[in-house]
């Protein structure tokens, strides 16, 4: 009964959602206030609707109510409950779901708090971004209903997959969804201002709050992904440059340029019409992120290709939303005339310096991705494009910009004196150059990657203290101290995520470079060295778990004869999903992680072990948590926060 | 998602990636193969190299290019020799010939035309566009107007 309701109220969703695309816009086209006000009830409707929906899911789940064909296909008594709640959207259907219930959310939120906007802006917005939610209503009802009946249900589900049993795996889609469908703000606001034909200083803070928490929400989804893969994989690489990867990275990297060239436009009035182009294309790189992932086209050797009808439909929602938002565009763009005017130094250039890296980087990760599809149907090659084509294309312009960063960032507004900016940054070379020369000296190998990121990193760390230091102004430190307790969040959001940037470089330089891997046969007893730590394998046991059997060895790690850790890793089988895995045993460290892996037993008696010493692994997420906290500080800024005053601000601007 | 990055353990066996009974008594030759298996595909894996890939045709693909190595292939030929039999798909970096030459230069392309756009961007904003002169139709007006 109860799935019955949410079904009801997934296809109720649709009709409101249609409401509210057609009634807001028309109203705001012919000035109709009472067609416009239908956009915010419509809004809180849809977003009601879709909750209980989702629920009612949720409820199938933890009831394992076979009955549902989505429930008997990925769900299973022995589940843990847990496991259970987060398999709703662990599947095609349910988080199809949950993105569609995340549109109306945020079409909702904007509902609740655009109190500031003006309501023709607001209705449009509304309007647009009902748009997207009808599209993804439409797709979810007609090519993936999770709430279809089976006739004769089974026993039990079929899915106990092991591996989905993990937290980091769990948790990190409904991130990655927040980021995603996020960017659909900033798209709707995108659309809703060409469609006004007017964008301001005001326009640029209102999106980008929104563009602010999508980026957040995919900073902390990509790092959860790429820690999962770390400890689960079994030999710690941490990303592979894979199509499901690159497709959340794409928007990570647009909607950190779109965040940027906003504030030109908040800031400056300039750089209007490339922002708008970024909101658009971010929700672009989305919704091919989402065809990317859900048609399997880029995946297809592998056994969970997803249905082609699905691919089509979802290659239509793009080519509508894109077609359409670029043509509105074309036509609109040259009436976003720019008033700021600035020297070519000055923040604004560093800015469109900031922009230009990242587009081009994003560019990169997408020719990439596709290129073996358009090599295969346009030059009939089947090739790879594997992490080292990456790594060789991408990271050069990742270098470049954290070397402009530091500069970038206390570069002031309008006229700059760059030599006068960089003199405020000599204490951060210096750092950078220490760094690199203790790098350096501390490496046996003669690699220069290591040095290279430790050179960086000092320079974006300390350049990001250097900010805030131009920022609390003259006088002593208690004055200074005192002032920047007062800085806007906004400024604080800067520093904190510059900082985490460089962190996470650090981190990557550092753990690729330094890395030392030791794979061998160990008899029980024997003990042997891994860089710097002996490494006993002290026994090996066959232990039964709740529903695997498990290899299970103990191994002893220690230092100068100072025991730092003892590790438990296990090969573990599952038989009811007949299934084999990894768990590899770490031990976390700031400096270093200890990460070793058990595997098969050798004919003599010996064990397959692999150890590895990974320096400053933790950095690499640390560094995305210290970025997500930055935004998160961005986003606590004062100006977003408080409506009204934006609101007064406005009403003694006379009307264009 | 979920399912999609599973895969890449659903391919895995418990065992490791390089098992120590796979590997070359002697340093250097092993040191070489390591390397080249990392630029070589596991063919059923998602972007993994031999050299991390868990599944039973990567260790086929390792233990060839021990065998190659140790008759006295150089790594050149050891790639060449898996690429005439398993096609370019095999190789992690594209060969930058023929149309993938496109792949690699595009990004350098775009980033020129990009730093070009920009460069006449910032250019433009430099100054503020003086006003036109006005025209002679307007001058009368002005003149009309101001009664001189």
């Amino acid at each position: 009964m109860i799935v019955e309701l949410g079904h009801f109220t997934l296809l109720l969703a649709l009709l409101v959602a249609v409401l509210q695309m057609v009634m807001p816009l028309w109203g705001a086209h012919r000035n109709w206030s009472s067609w416009m006000a239908v956009g915010q009830p419509a809004a809180l409707a849809q977003a009601i609707l879709l909750t209980f929906s989702f629920c009612a899911l949720t409820y199938a789940f933890v009831t394992s109510d076979f009955s549902v064909r989505l429930v008997a296909l990925n769900s299973h008594t022995l589940k843990p409950m847990l496991y259970k709640v987060t398999g709703v959207w662990g599947n095609h259907e349910g988080s199809m779901l949950l993105w569609c219930l995340i549109v109306a959310l945020f079409g909702a939120l904007v509902a609740l708090f655009g109190g500031n906007l003006p309501d023709r802006l607001k209705a449009r917005v509304l309007g647009v971004q009902a748009a997207v939610g009808v599209a993804f209503l439409g797709f979810l009802i007609f090519t993936s209903n999770p709430f279809l009946r089976l006739a004769s249900p089974p026993m039990n589900g079929q899915d106990l997959n092991p591996l989905l049993q993990d937290p980091g795996l769990a948790f990190h889609p409904p991130f990655l969804y927040v980021g995603y469908v996020g960017l659909s703000m900033s798209f709707s606001f995108a659309v809703a201002a060409l469609i006004e034909g007017r964008v301001d200083a005001a326009w640029g803070r209102w999106v980008r709050p929104w563009t602010l928490l999508a980026w957040l929400n995919l900073t902390i989804g990509i790092a959860l992904g790429s820690w999962w893969a770390y400890y689960e994989l079994g030999w710690g690489g941490f990303w592979f440059w894979d199509p499901v990867e690159n497709a959340s990275f794409m928007p990570w990297l647009i909607s950190a340029a779109l965040l940027h060239s906003a504030i030109v436009v908040e800031k400056r009035e300039a750089l209007k019409s490339w922002t708008i182009l970024l909101a658009i294309l971010a929700f672009g790189f989305s919704l091919i992120g989402a065809f990317i992932v859900r048609s399997g086209v880029l995946t297809s050797v592998h056994a969970f290709a997803n249905d082609p009808e699905r691919g089509v439909y979802l290659l239509g929602i793009t080519g509508i939303f894109m077609g359409g938002a670029l043509t509105l565009y074309a036509a609109r763009a040259s009436e976003m005339q720019a008033k700021g005017v600035f020297s070519t130094v000055s923040r604004e250039s560093a800015l469109v310096m900031n922009n230009v890296l990242l587009a081009v980087a994003t560019f990169v990760v997408f020719i990439g991705t596709i290129w073996p599809l358009v090599a295969e149907m346009a030059f009939d090659r089947k090739v790879s494009v594997g992490p080292p084509f990456f790594d060789a294309a991408f990271t050069p312009f990742m270098v470049l910009l954290a070397f402009l960063l530091p500069l970038g960032s206390i570069l002031p507004w309008k006229r700059a004196n760059l030599s006068r900016s960089l003199r405020t940054l000599w204490l951060a070379a210096v750092a950078a150059f220490v760094v690199f020369a203790l790098a350096w000296t501390v490496q046996t190998g003669r690699s220069l990657l290591a040095p290279m990121g430790a050179l960086l990193a000092g320079w974006l760390i300390v350049g990001a203290a250097a900010d805030l230091w131009v920022r609390t102004g003259r006088g002593g430190l208690a004055d200074k101290l005192s002032r920047a307790w007062r800085l806007p969040r906004a400024d604080w959001g800067r520093v904190v995520a510059h900082t985490g940037f460089g962190v996470t470089i650090f981190g990557i330089a550092a753990m690729q470079a330094w890395q030392i891997e030791d794979v061998r046969t160990a008899q029980i007893g024997e003990t042997f060295e891994v860089g710097g730590y002996s490494v006993t394998l002290a026994d090996v046991q066959e232990v039964e778990g709740p529903n695997y059997i498990s290899t299970l060895a103990t191994m002893r790690m220690a230092k100068g004869g100072h025991e730092e850790a003892v590790l438990t890793p296990e090969s573990r089988f599952y038989p009811v999903a007949g299934m084999p895995t990894t768990e590899a045993a770490i031990d976390n460290g700031v400096f270093r992680d200890l990460y070793v892996v058990i595997g098969d037993e050798q004919p003599d008696g010996s064990w397959a072990v692999r150890v590895f010493v990974k320096p400053f692994a933790n950095w690499i997420w640390a560094g995305a948590i210290i970025m997500a906290i930055g935004g998160g500080l961005s986003l606590t800024d004062r100006r977003f926060r408080i409506a009204a005053g934006a609101r007064n601000a406005r009403a003694t601007v006379p009307a264009e | 998602m979920i399912r999609v990055l599973a895969f890449w353990v659903l391919m895995a066996g418990a065992a490791l990636a390089v098992e120590p009974g796979e590997m070359l008594n002697d340093p250097v030759l092993e040191a070489r193969a390591r390397e080249v298996s990392k630029g070589l595909r596991c063919l059923v894996c998602r972007n993994e190299s031999i050299d991390e890939s868990h599944a039973e045709l990567a260790r086929d693909l390792r233990l060839l290019v021990r065998e190659r190595i140790v008759a006295g292939d150089t790594d050149e030929e050891v790639v060449n020799f898996l690429v005439s039999r398993y096609g370019e798909y095999v190789l992690l970096t594209p060969r930058a010939d023929g149309a993938n030459l496109l792949l690699w230069w595009a990004g350098p392309a775009l980033f020129l035309v990009a730093l070009a756009i920009a460069g006449v961007y910032l250019r433009g904003r430099r100054e503020i566009r003086q006003p036109e002169a006005l025209s002679e139709d307007e001058r009368e007006r002005l003149a009309d107007l101001t009664g001189k």
